[in-house]
């Protein structure tokens, strides 16, 4: 059965490692949905997420195929974990002063705030899941969407742990 | 700047100023390299031009680099130890993307250095500037782009460990011209290697031995599935004693031949696309089969769907990423098949199958019209009849390399190799012209030629007459370096095995495979080396004798049946026990017969 699955992977953070995780996704016929990237606190450590529809013995393989990846430092299918999940949202408004008050009032309820204000438009920010991002878009629609940008999601797991990083158990 | 020239054959000290040329021979030494296989050219010149000073390493000029790839895969699939080959960048390095594709298919570990542009060229689309890293990113197990002198020893170091440790393939190190020119103090370090993301070893966890056990004792018709983890993990011992205590029969993939050996009573042969009935039959009926060290190729499943469907499945097999693949396993033994068997075998205790074992018999009995040496000759020459005669004059002690095509599957169903790294052929990629060579790399790995008779030490090229044809050119490299390989070119004048499918599957229609050839005895005169012709069996004899006997190459025309096909065939994604067997002909001495 085909689901949304997340996978928290750590990388060195090397020259090219983007292009083999993204290859070896494509090679093998795995379709991202969304994939993020970033540095951590640990200097020379990367993290991405990587958020495909995909069934558990795909999951399975797909975390081997990382594993095989020279620079994968570790890889953990988050799905089953609880966890936090943020996605990064800015949406431009088209929003004149007479619309304004009405977008504003949206924003606050939501929790999202304007982060840019022009004469004709407005910046909105919202983080939240990505249905929760798309119900905004949603709402913020029928005043005119100029551009929209989404970082994709990331996430981490509630659990009191750090992930091991040295030569940990693998799959 | 520059460092003294060191006498001959004496390396350098740690700490002496070199070039990063000279830093690369010096780590290449250190890895235990004796011979490289490669191309000179721009980026690669300053490596070349200090490769003079290390005559402890013997270069092998070729004449194409695919051929320099496919050298160094065949020494390290004749060894066991790393090949290693060379090119310039651009055109230099993307020839070689064949052979590497070929290695990375088969597990083979080999390390690939190539030159590169200067540094600050990268990126410019300077003349000769490929993106070999980028090229090579499916295709390697990894790679590197060096671009300081001080990087080399620890990448070299890195890529040797990384091509040969847990499941082998290919890496690439491509080194920038101004890597190879600048210097810095040589640093050597014989430390273990860390490398944080690579883990090549396993082992499978307690339970999941328990529960291989468990099915393997309840197995009333159990089967091996022998791949090329077996001869990798050089597990063949193990293999015997398990099949000694539990007698159960081991039908092999087209890398796993020689892993058992072939005349081994409960050896099966060859599963699969061109598997003997038997084999195929058997893997059917089996209720719990043992595969080690192989990967569900859909060249020996058939449909996967309906592959040995009563049979519950146990994967021995060293890379967690082919578990469940294309077959749905009941239990993975995540592991080296070597150290999987050493924990596995002591536990099981003695069965006897009479009833399974008759049953193979019967199903053998059905088919086994195959006895080639039984049959008739009427005057034509058979591709197998050829292969036969040479497992028996080699005394079925040879090396063969083989080509991809018919002459390939004849060569495994009827050259009985009980020795393991005895076959090397391309089975993953199936890439034509890898055998010649392949032939020389394996010269390399095994030393000086034998002459006289059958040798352990012999190496048979067994060809076809097109695959001969793409990497002819390396009789030359034979020449230059006064080795001795032997090559019997099964020439049937047709691209075999594509006109076999026409004749099955496109109506007979034989579009761009009748291939005109040239005089294959004027030709390994012209390269010079010797030519000699047979067109009927019974010259087959006195010629690999003389093959055998003389000091240099001899290439052999064997002018073979021309529309001759390999039987039995499983057609792409028919199930595994749905062949096409051989049409009983009048004129035609190898048919079978079974209602089968
Ligand atoms: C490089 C390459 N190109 C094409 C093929 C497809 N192919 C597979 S077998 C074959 C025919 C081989 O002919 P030949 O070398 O004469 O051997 P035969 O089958 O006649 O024994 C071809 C063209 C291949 N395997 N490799
Ligand atoms: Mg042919």
């Amino acid at each position: 059965m085909k689901q949304t699955r997340t996978f928290v992977v750590h990388v060195e953070d090397q020259p090219g490692v983007l292009d083999r995780v993204a290859s070896l996704f494509r090679r093998r016929s795995y379709n991202i949905d969304s994939l993020n990237v970033g540095r951590t606190h640990e200097e020379g450590i990367s993290r991405m997420t990587i958020v495909c529809e995909t069934d558990a013995s795909v999951a399975r393989r797909i975390e081997a195929n990382l594993y095989r990846l020279v620079n994968v430092l570790r890889v953990d299918d988050i799905t089953d974990s609880p966890r936090v999940e943020r996605n990064l949202a800015l949406i431009k408004v088209s929003a004149g002063p007479d619309v304004r008050p009405q977008v504003l009032q949206i924003l606050s309820t939501v929790g999202a705030r304007a982060v840019d204000l022009g004469p004709d438009s407005v910046v909105v920010e919202a983080t939240g899941t990505h249905e929760e991002i798309e119900r905004l878009a949603a709402v913020l629609a029928p005043f005119g969407i100029l551009e929209m940008v989404q970082t994709g999601l990331v996430a981490m797991t509630r659990a009191a742990e750090r992930p091991q990083l040295s030569r940990g158990e693998a799959a | 700047m520059n460092a003294p020239l060191p006498r001959s054959g004496a390396l350098h000290a740690p700490g002496t100023v070199l070039t990063g040329a000279e830093i690369l021979w010096e780590s290449l030494v250190r890895v235990g390299v004796d011979v490289v296989f490669g191309y000179p050219g721009g980026a690669i010149m300053p490596a070349y031009d200090a490769m003079a000073r290390y005559p402890m390493i013997h270069h092998v000029l070729v004449r194409h680099e695919q051929g320099a790839s496919h050298m160094a895969d065949g020494y390290a699939r004749a060894s066991g130890k790393v090949g290693v080959c060379v090119a310039t960048s651009g055109p230099g390095a993307t020839n070689l993307v064949t052979g590497i594709a070929t290695a990375m298919l088969d597990n083979v570990p080999m390390v690939c250095i190539t030159g590169q542009v200067p540094g600050a060229l990268i990126g410019s689309d300077a003349f000769q500037e490929v993106d070999i890293t980028g090229v090579t990113l499916p295709i390697t197990k990894h790679n590197f782009l060096v671009r300081r002198a001080e990087d080399i020893p620890r990448v070299i170091r890195e890529a040797f460990y990384i091509a040969a440790s847990g499941r082998p393939g290919p890496v690439v190190v491509d080194i920038t011209k101004d890597a190879q020119q600048g210097s810095c103090a040589f640093e050597w370090s014989d430390a273990p290697i860390v490398l944080p993301g690579y883990r090549p070893e396993r082992a499978p966890l307690a339970r999941e031995l328990e529960e291989a056990k468990r099915l393997l004792d309840s197995a009333e018709r159990p089967i091996i599935l022998a791949g090329q983890g077996v001869i990798r993990a050089g597990a063949t011992d193990l293999l015997l004693e398990l099949v000694g205590k539990r007698d159960v029969p081991v039908a092999s993939t087209l890398l796993g031949l020689g892993g058992f050996p072939a005349t081994h009573p409960l050896a099966l042969g060859m599963a699969g696309m061109h598997g003997e009935a038997w084999v195929n039959k058997a893997i059917q009926e089996a209720d719990v089969i043992l595969a080690l060290g192989m990967r569900f190729d859909d060249r020996i499943t058939g449909n996967p769907k309906t592959f040995a469907q009563k049979a519950k499945k146990i994967h021995v097999e060293l890379d967690p990423a082919e578990v469940d693949k294309i077959v749905k396993v009941d239990v993975a033994l995540v592991g080296d098949v070597r150290d999987v068997l050493a924990q596995l075998v002591p536990t099981l205790d003695e069965k006897r199958r009479p009833a399974w074992l008759a049953r193979i018999d019967e199903m053998k009995g059905d088919s086994a019209v195959r006895d080639i040496q039984a049959l008739p000759d009427e005057g034509r020459l058979y591709a197998a009849h050829v292969i036969h005669d040479l497992w028996r004059l080699t005394e079925g002690r040879a090396l063969v390399v083989t080509d991809v095509g018919q002459h390939q599957m004849w060569e495994a169903q009827y050259y009985k190799h009980d020795h393991p790294r005895k076959l090397l052929t391309s089975g993953g990629l199936g890439t034509m012209g890898f055998a010649l060579p392949a032939a020389i790399g394996a010269r390399f790995a095994l030393g000086p030629h034998p002459i006289g008779g059958a040798d352990p030490t012999e190496v048979w090229v067994i060809v076809g007459d097109g695959g001969f044809q793409m990497t002819a050119c390396e009789l030359s490299t034979i020449a230059q370096e006064g080795i001795k390989i032997h090559v019997a070119i099964i020439n049937n004048g047709y691209l075999g095995m594509v006109r076999q499918w026409q004749e099955l599957f496109y109506g007979g229609r034989y579009v761009a495979t009748p291939m005109k050839s040239p005089d294959f005895v004027k030709l390994a005169e012209a390269h010079g080396v010797r030519g000699m012709r047979v067109t009927a069996r019974a010259e087959v004899e006195a010629a690999v004798r003389e093959a055998q006997a003389s000091p240099e190459t001899v290439v052999i025309d064997f002018r073979v049946e021309q529309e001759d096909s390999v039987y039995p065939m499983v057609a792409s994604g028919k199930d595994l026990d749905d062949m096409i067997r051989r049409p009983e002909r009048k004129h035609n001495p190898i048919y079978e017969t079974g209602e089968d």
